[in-house]
């Protein structure tokens, strides 16, 4: 068995709006591993988000603790969340998030301007597919291209974790199975631990590991034995 | 070098934002301007005004008297703290020059037999001083020289005590006593009219018969000496011989002039670069909040991408230091400019040998430096909230603004308002602060404006009174010693004279306890017509009998209200020391006096009654006959022209009043148009999805228009009434600055001007507004509804 690359124990977030306070997460345990292609499920307001927030050093738990790999999550200060962030996480967001007057090969260097290790942009837009839309801004790029450059923008600086909030949420079928072939080529030759959330149940037949939520909890957790490759995934 | 993408992002927002940048640029520019001009002209006046002093060795001390001895030199000389002294012979003469009719003044002042002299010593600008023993050569002030195109060895003709002597000229020179040169009763420098004339100490005794005597002392002081003790050890030794008071460089006529101006300056600098400053603040706050708020999620992205909280903080500060750098840029060029223009205005009143009158590199750098400071100030907040934006929480588009029910919209129900008349006071409710700072930004230009207007009252008034209703001669002949009454006569009947009235002037000293003003008292018959004292509501007062009259801000200086009595010594006759009570106060807008009956004056002094003005009125066909005849008049010392002072004076003032004026609208329609500019095209990204549903569910374009315009012209309108307020703040504490003994300018608020100015900075939102709602029309609806915010 490889090793986790994410431990989670008593993982709560509680969300303190004055009147109401909403327990987005309630008690997480969970264990993610390295090189492993996970898929997060689960109704809406289920706490995916939550989850991927807080593994990513974007938010904080109110309780419990999040190791990844042989950090505390938890113990880290603001400067040193971003210097982790920095280092190890690639994020893939479901609106794209391109900075809008910056071109594709600009928005990816934004990345390799500030990581340790990264690879050329251009080497980055080439593993998604892109190679021929380096000088495009995102106005003149389609819904999927601006998420394959996401993408690139997440593993040009060759994260130790790809995280994707339902990266295919606002793509058609088509696109979308672009994009997951490139989140699958990336998880495939550079071995990145990649955790996917989506609404898409169809997704979750490429994957290593699907983990189900419901209500802040985590409802199961299946290996697939099968996995099927993203060409052959409809919807 | 590799630009990073983050820069780049920098400069392309830079280059998209380029307009409101501009616009707030340009205010931040004036700010520079108005330092670089102020300040910078101040600090040159200041340290050529220092420079020169220092090298010329101006004096510390004046003293005058009817007639000294020269033994007494030597005893002034051992006052403790005195370092050098000069006895000097001073005297006033009447001028003919070749192919001028009107009569021109001199001030003749003696040159040391042996040596140059030893304070105020002037600057050599061509040829030389007078020899020594020479009977008939002199030193001129090169302006006057230049004025009358006057080459060496050329002659003027001057009456010098009754005796009509042809000089020749042998040079020119500039003094430090003499920076600025007024002639008797003139409020401007007249540079063909009158002339300042170093005449060697021999032929000066000889003229004024001051054989071993002089009238005039000037002393400096070692550091650290105490001038009050000084002035009174003189004073105690002048007063046997008619010592007429020693003073310091604060009544020295010149300096006076000089000190107003750079005090003026320093107002100036401390009024308007902060309003620029604080405006442009105001507006990089406003424009980054909205630029922060509209970036959000770029914001949450460069921090999951790893970007620090501080280098992001850094990337907003950034643009507005970019902006600022435009401004700082701008208002250098725009400075230097105006700093020019000063510099060569300064030429024609003030005379420096050099003119070292340029903004220094510091003055450069200080405005620079704060400039940058401002905007770094405004772009503090929306820096900080970047930086503090939670990562997690800036993914999430912000959730609409909560508008809830108030009180105040309760009311608003049964206004029966329109829908987008609803949505304006709604917004601004919901945005007060935001609201608060564009009419505080806007009434900062109404304010200019106002304080701008504000001038032309005051000259008017001033005019009005000096010359309408105070001094309506059209020239004051100034006898070159007392003559009795009956003088007037002959004066009357002078070729193009109309009417002729007396006056006696006698310089005193008012105290009230420790308090002291040395002034002149002037003295008519109660039924004069051309010079008169008169109230601040034009009303002619006449001083009754035993009674003093005294401008209220020299009453104010005393301390004393009418009722009170007042110490009066007199400085010539026989000095007595006597007590005369206030019996009113005038407003004296132009030097200041002190006003008696002409009965009571001779007889305190207790003389047959004696004159030492004649005030008359001319014939204007026949000034040239009367100026001729009064060339001939050996009694006359000089003469006042109170019509051509007035002519002079407005023409300079609306001159200068024509030009601020200029720069002051310049200047806040700038302004307006930065913050109603900025403000509406903030309004406009806010609402342009709130717009475009309204146009989509059919609103009209000009409905949509009047909701953008209507906001902007409702905060120019709540503006307005602060805008006054803060002009007339500004107005008063330039009235403050100004006032000295030599001029004071009333506070005049002219509802009028003010309805101008209103409609200057209404007009200037206006456009502002209507340029941003040309946006509207381009409003493409689909592409606006489908864009996430
Ligand atoms: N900033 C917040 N303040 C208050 N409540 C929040 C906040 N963010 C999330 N929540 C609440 O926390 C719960 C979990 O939210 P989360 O975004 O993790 O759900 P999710 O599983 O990602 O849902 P979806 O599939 O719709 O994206 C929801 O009930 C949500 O309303
Ligand atoms: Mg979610």
């Amino acid at each position: 068995m490889t090793a986790t690359v994410f431990r989670t124990r008593g993982l709560t977030r509680i969300y303190d709006t004055g009147k109401v306070q909403v327990r987005a997460l309630d008690g997480v345990d969970l264990d993610l591993f390295e090189s492993e292609f996970t898929v997060l499920l689960g109704p809406s307001g289920s706490g995916k988000s939550t989850l991927l927030n807080i593994l990513g050093g974007l938010d904080r738990p109110s309780s419990g603790t999040v190791m990844f790999r042989d950090i505390d999550l938890t113990r880290l200060d603001d400067t040193q969340l971003t210097a982790y962030r920095r280092d190890h996480v690639g994020f893939v967001f479901q609106f794209y998030n391109l900075v809008a007057s910056l071109t594709a090969r600009e928005n990816v260097q934004l990345v390799t301007d500030v990581a340790r290790d990264p690879m050329p942009p251009e080497d980055a837009l080439r593993l998604v597919g892109l190679e021929a839309r380096l000088d495009h801004f995102p106005a003149e790029l389609s819904g999927g291209e601006q998420q394959r450059v996401a993408i690139a923008r997440a593993i040009a600086k060759r994260p130790d974790v790809l995280l994707c909030d339902e990266p295919t949420g606002a793509l058609d079928s088509k696109t979308g199975v672009q994009v997951l072939e490139a989140l699958h080529m990336v998880n495939m030759q550079l071995g990145t631990a990649t955790i996917v959330i989506t609404h898409n149940a169809a997704i979750r037949r490429m994957a290593h590991r699907v983990v189900r939520f419901q209500d802040g909890r985590v409802l199961s957790v299946e290996t697939n034995d099968h996995r099927i490759a993203p060409q052959e995934i409809a919807w | 070098m590799v630009m990073r993408a983050l820069d780049r992002k920098l400069l392309r927002d830079f280059a998209r934002l380029w307009a409101q940048a501009l616009a707030i640029a340009v205010v931040l520019g004036c700010g520079v301007a108005a330092l670089v001009t102020s300040f910078g002209m101040y600090q040159a006046l200041n340290e050529s005004r220092h420079a020169y002093y220092e090298r010329n060795r101006f004096a510390d001390i004046w003293a005058s008297a009817r007639r000294a001895p020269i033994h007494l030199v030597p005893l002034v000389e051992s006052i403790p703290g005195v370092r050098s002294v000069e006895a000097r012979i001073e005297g006033m003469v009447t001028l003919d020059l070749p192919g001028r009719v009107p009569i021109a003044v001199g001030h003749i002042v003696s040159l040391p037999t042996f040596g140059p002299p030893v304070l105020n010593v002037p600057v050599m600008r061509s040829g030389r001083l007078p020899d020594p023993d020479a009977r008939d050569e002199i030193a001129v002030n090169e302006p006057f020289a230049r004025a009358h195109g006057f080459a060496l060895g050329d002659r003027i003709v001057a009456n010098i005590n009754g005796k009509r002597r042809v000089l020749v000229i042998t040079g020119t020179v500039l003094s430090p006593e003499f920076i600025y040169t007024l002639g008797p009763g003139a409020l401007m420098p007249d540079r063909e009219g009158f002339a300042v004339i170093w005449m060697p100490e021999r032929a000066a005794q000889g003229a004024f018969d001051m054989n071993d005597a002089f009238n005039s002392l000037t002393v400096a002081l070692h550091s650290g000496a105490r001038i009050q003790d000084v002035i009174a050890a003189i004073d105690r030794l002048l007063e046997p011989y008619g010592g007429t008071g020693a003073h310091g460089r604060d009544r020295q006529e010149s300096d006076s002039f000089v000190s107003a101006e750079i005090s003026q300056l320093w107002t100036m600098t401390i009024v308007m670069p902060p309003i620029f400053f604080g405006v442009a603040a105001f507006l990089v706050n406003m424009v980054l909040g909205r630029i922060v708020a509209l970036e959000r999620t770029e914001i949450g992205l460069l921090k999951a991408l790893g970007y620090s909280n501080a280098t992001i903080a850094v990337h907003y500060l950034a643009l507005a230091a970019l902006t600022a750098i435009v401004g700082v840029v701008l208002g250098w060029i725009v400075g230097a400019r105006m700093a020019g223009g000063l510099a060569r205005l300064y030429a024609r009143f003030f005379d420096f040998p050099y003119l070292i009158l340029r903004a220094s590199w510091t003055v450069y750098g200080i405005s620079g430096l704060l400039a940058l400071a401002s905007a770094s100030v405004g772009a503090l907040r929306a820096a900080l909230s970047a930086a503090r934006l939670p990562p997690a929480i800036a993914m999430q588009p912000p959730a609409p603004p909560s508008f809830r029910r108030t009180a105040i919209d309760r009311a608003f129900d049964h206004l029966r308002l329109s829908q987008p008349t609803m949505m304006i006071v709604r917004s601004i409710l919901r945005w007060p602060l935001r609201a608060a700072v564009s009419v505080l930004g806007l009434s900062m230009a109404v304010a200019v404006l106002a304080a701008a207007s504000f001038f032309d009252g005051a000259l008017d008034r001033m005019i009005w009174l000096t010359f309408d209703q105070a001094n309506r001669q059209d020239a004051a002949l100034i006898l070159a010693q007392d003559l009795p009454e009956g003088a007037i006569d002959e004066i009357a009947a002078l070729p193009g004279v109309l009417q002729a009235e007396a006056q006696l002037v006698a310089p005193v000293i008012l105290r009230n306890g420790h308090l002291s003003k040395h002034v002149a008292i002037e003295a008519r018959r109660p039924d004069a017509d051309l010079s008169r004292t008169v109230s601040s509501g034009g009303r002619v007062i006449a001083p009754p009998p035993g009674g003093l009259i005294l401008p209220q801000r020299l009453a104010d200086y005393l301390g004393i209200a009418p009722g009170d009595a007042v110490t009066v010594e007199f400085l010539t006759g026989r000095r007595e020391t006597l007590h005369m009570p206030l019996s009113a106060t005038i407003e004296q807008y132009v030097g200041i006096g002190a006003y008696a009956d002409f009965e009571t004056l001779n007889a305190l002094r207790r003389q047959a009654p004696l004159i030492s003005v004649a005030n008359v009125t001319l014939d204007p066909d026949a000034t040239e006959a009367f100026h001729r005849a009064v060339k001939q008049l050996p009694k006359v010392a000089g003469v006042a022209m109170p019509t051509d002072a007035r002519r002079s004076f407005q023409d300079t003032i609306r001159q200068n009043i024509t030009i601020t004026t200029t720069v002051y609208v310049t200047i806040a329609v700038l302004i307006t148009l930065g913050v109603a500019y900025n403000g509406a095209r903030i309004q406009l990204s806010e609402r342009a999805r709130e717009l475009a549903s309204l146009r989509i569910i059919g609103f009209s374009r000009g409905e949509v228009s009047f909701i953008l315009v209507g906001e902007t012209m409702l905060l120019a309108l709540l503006a307005q009434p602060l805008g006054w307020l803060f002009g007339m703040g500004i107005s008063w504490a330039f009235v403050r600055g100004v006032n000295s003994d030599l001029y004071q300018v009333p506070f005049v608020v002219q509802p009028a001007l003010f309805a101008r100015a209103s409609l200057i900075a209404l007009i200037s939102a206006l456009a502002a507004a209507l340029i941003v709602r040309r946006r509207i029309d381009r409003l493409d609806l689909i592409a606006v509804m489908k864009t996430r915010e």
